[in-house]
């Protein structure tokens, strides 16, 4: 449960820091008269929803990631059967694509900034063509676990492999579903000052499912057998 | 004396007067409608409706405790179909979705003072895909083999193996719709967390909501955060069932078959479903704590005691049952370090729970009480929080968990302090919202009735069930049969459980019957039949309309809680009202 307990203290720090902000030690009963709220955030409802459901779907990737490690170090139950997945060549080549994807939806979200449509269009295909080719590539990968004989029924670690990018994968289709709904927008004619919002939500979620891939990534790499340091992270859940 | 008194010049709303969505047609007013209101209706109603299936499967699981054999219809298997979906349905479908679909939907936008929820369709689609769920839960009935007998936390192994009722289409059916579940939930969480964050009105900061909105966002908060331990053990035992893979499944021989099953931990399931199962006791309790908190204040004409501490305690709770989960895996043969850790911080929790419940007593203590009938079921809780707390100090202790473990006193626990406690305080906070909703008062003589029975009827039920507990009567058995530890006069008690038991469900038909009567019979109850302060009772229209508050939001002005203010004309300052006038004053330095 580490990776678990990490996130939710990050979250809670944040929860914390927030209701610092509430004056939570006031004592409202002798207060009258319309007070201003000092702690109430100056973000649009739209981008602080954005935030809640990360953290939620951050909370989803962590409970999988600590599900995958905890299952990773029962011992008693490993022999023979958890045979750690061996990271296919091509997930090094699908990183970079959702790298290249975030970025162009960055670049999408500057441009939305400095009011150019032509460049929050273009951002937009490219962002979306690197995802559609990210979800091509992890497709393959599948297929290629699948031949080289770690299929889903093969062992719990290869099941935990299709579990994981399958639910990455159907998060980043959902957020092409909500950067398609921006595109049309954006084809309609509207300004790049009224789709900045809706560019810069698209782009944050984006750099989310990143990290959340990077993460997963490098614990596959950790713990691909075949590398130097896979060790490493098993000691580190041990401790933990 | 120390005066404090924050005047100047208004600043200006946090989120601008929104546009609001409005009804066109009938279908988008009264069935897919954005209004947070008719949605929490559609909540209500929905979840009731589910509940009273509970409910008679309730009465048929203590039929056959009391009188085994009598009815041919309940087959062992039927019976394992029973306790299971009770027990799902009384947790998930209608407490969660009653008290933050319900409760929340109706009163987070009113009491903090906003038109509506920030993500109007959002929140429209939240009912619908709960709706879903429901259903899809409902049809297990209708599928071959019926509903899952698995019992409500699903084990696996068994959960999937043959043998287990349900276990071709029901377990499937059942984790579908629990998994649709989560996700409706979290699109109204969404909106009940944002709503409050971002949808309050001038003046009104976090430590002026009422304590009914801290225990909602409280709950929303903690429930974002442990559903997706549910959604993500029900994935992965979808996956171990429909595709093979062996997520939560050892290498298991069935009847002398090597089944294709190898390498899965079932421990795992039980840490990923309690992860979520103990926060889930806290999503129900703290809309709970909520409710009543605001019902005794204003019933008893006095302010809050300790208002903050009660803001604090309902965040302390949040955060710590966050790590007490493995107090239910006393027996899952977990090292014993973890059971003694487990049990502090489960001991821990009791601290503030006792500081809601002395500042509830506090509060009542020479205040003006009045014996309404939502008093009635507040103090009702309280009682009955306090007994089924207690019984919790002895199952958050290891050694005396591990004895007491899978049998009735187990039971009895966790309907008195997560069934019984928190139905009483639907009851009272609907007796208490009903006259705001429709705009008629529910008829006092049959409420108290209501009232009397469910109250001293529960206690028929559970209290004599501690004892079948402790004298060793197992839980979850079909029937006893003959056993040597049992005396016979278990089965004796059994039968007045049940004929209690029977009365208790019976008498909820005058709860019904008082919902629809008085809908169109009652009292007409005017805007502020309670003389309470909170947002809601100053409405300009009763029930509420469309947008709530007319053309101009309300400004606040002091906290939910100014009752019996000395000096005042009247006995509570709602918290618009200007701060000309009286108000508290410090004590002495």
């Amino acid at each position: 449960m580490s990776v678990l307990a990490l996130f939710l203290a990050a979250v809670m720090a944040v929860i914390a820091w927030w209701l610092v902000q509430q004056r939570i030690t006031t004592k409202p009963w002798l207060e009258t008269g319309p007070i201003g709220d000092a702690g109430a955030p100056s973000l649009p409802a739209a981008k602080i929803g954005l935030g809640v459901f990360l953290a939620v779907a951050g909370t989803l990737f962590a409970l999988f990631f600590s599900a995958f490690m905890m299952r990773m170090n029962m011992p008693e139950l490993n022999a023979p059967e958890w045979k750690p997945v061996p990271a296919p060549a091509i997930l090094w080549f699908n990183t970079g694509l959702l790298v290249f994807s975030s970025g162009a939806l960055q670049w999408a979200r500057a441009a939305a900034r400095r009011r150019r449509v032509e460049g929050v269009k273009a951002g937009l295909v490219v962002g979306a063509g690197f995802a559609l080719a990210f979800l091509a590539g992890q497709l393959i990968a599948w297929q290629q676990l699948n031949a080289a004989g770690y299929y889903l029924t093969a062992n719990p670690a290869a099941a935990f492999f299709y579990l994981i990018t399958g639910i990455h994968g159907v998060h980043l289709l959902g957020g092409l579903a909500a950067l398609g709904a921006a595109a049309e927008k954006a084809w309609q004619g509207i300004t790049a000052k009224e789709i900045q919002l809706r560019i810069e939500l698209c782009a944050i979620y984006w750099h989310f499912l990143l990290l959340v891939w990077l993460v997963f990534f490098g614990l596959l790499l950790f713990t691909d057998p075949s590398r130097p340091g896979s060790g490493l992270i098993s000691f580190i859940c041990g401790m933990l | 004396m120390v005066e404090i008194r924050v005047d100047g010049a208004i600043p200006a709303a946090e989120v601008p007067d929104v546009e609001l969505y409005h009804a066109k047609s009938w279908i988008t007013k009264y069935v897919f409608c954005q209004d947070a209101k008719v949605i929490a209706i559609q909540y209500s109603l929905t979840a009731m409706g589910i509940g009273l299936v509970a409910l008679v499967l309730s009465w048929l699981i203590r039929l056959q405790l009391a009188f085994p054999g009598t009815l041919s219809l309940i087959s062992p298997e039927a019976y394992y179909q029973f306790i299971t979906m009770h027990g799902m349905i009384m947790v998930i479908y209608l407490l969660t979705a009653l008290f933050l679909g319900g409760f929340g939907n109706y009163l987070i936008p009113l009491m903090v003072g906003a038109r509506d929820m920030v993500f109007p369709y959002v929140n429209m689609l939240s009912y619908w895909v709960y709706l879903l769920a429901v259903l899809i839960l409902v049809a297990s009935y209708f599928v071959p083999g019926g509903p899952t007998g698995a019992g409500w936390t699903l084990y696996p192994p068994q959960a999937i193996l043959a043998g287990t009722p349900g276990r071709d289409w029901g377990i499937i059916l059942m984790l579908s719709s629990l998994i649709l579940f989560i996700i409706g939930f979290t699109m109204g969480g969404l909106n009940y967390v944002v709503t409050v964050l971002q949808g309050r009105t001038r003046g009104m900061t976090m430590m002026r909501l009422p304590l009914t909105v801290w225990g909602i966002f409280s709950a929303t908060v903690l429930a974002l955060l442990a559903f997706p331990a549910l959604f993500v053990a029900c994935v992965m035992m979808l996956l171990d069932r429909l595709l093979g893979s062996s997520f939560f499944m050892p290498a298991i021989v069935q009847a002398g078959e090597h089944l294709s099953y190898e390498g899965g931990s079932p421990i795992l399931f039980q840490h990923l479903f309690w992860f979520f199962g103990h926060p889930e006791v806290y999503i129900v309790a703290l809309p709970a704590f909520g409710i009543v908190s605001d019902l005794i204040s204003t019933h008893a004409r006095k302010n809050i005691f300790g208002y903050r501490m009660m803001v604090w305690a309902i965040v302390a709770i949040a955060v710590l049952s966050f790590i007490v989960w493995g107090h239910h895996m006393y027996i899952s043969g977990m090292n014993p370090m973890f059971g003694f850790f487990f049990a502090t911080s489960t001991l821990i929790i009791a601290v503030p729970t006792a500081i809601k419940v002395y500042n509830w007593v506090l509060t009542l203590w020479r205040g003006n009480i009045h014996l309404t009938v939502p008093m009635l079921f507040a103090i009702g809780f309280i009682v009955t929080f306090v007994n089924g707390g207690i019984t919790g100090l002895f199952l958050g202790n290891v050694i005396v968990d591990v004895p007491l473990s899978a049998t009735m006193f187990v039971v009895a626990h966790f309907h008195m302090v997560m069934g019984i406690a928190p139905i009483l305080v639907v009851f009272g906070g609907i007796y208490h919202w009903y006259p705001k909703i429709t705009g008629r008062m529910l008829n006092d003589t049959l409420g108290r009735i209501h009232f009397w029975i469910t109250f001293l009827g529960a206690y028929a039920i559970y209290f004599p069930m501690h004892y079948l507990g402790f004298i060793g009567v197992p839980r979850r058995y079909y029937e006893l049969g003959e056993t040597a530890f049992v005396p016979p006069s278990a089965a004796a008690l059994n039968v007045f459980i049940t004929v209690a038991a029977l009365i208790v469900g019976a008498a909820q038909i005058i709860f019904f019957f008082n919902l629809v009567w008085s809908f169109y019979k009652g009292k007409l109850a005017g805007s502020n039949p309670w003389r309470a302060t909170t947002l809601e009772w100053q409405t300009p229209e009763t029930p509420p309309g469309h947008g709530n508050w007319g053309k101009e939001l309300p400004v606040v002005y002091r906290w939910a809680y100014d009752y019996s203010v000395p000096g005042a004309e009247q006995d509570f300052l709602p918290q618009n009202q200007p701060s000309k006038g009286p108000s508290r004053q410090a004590a002495p330095v």
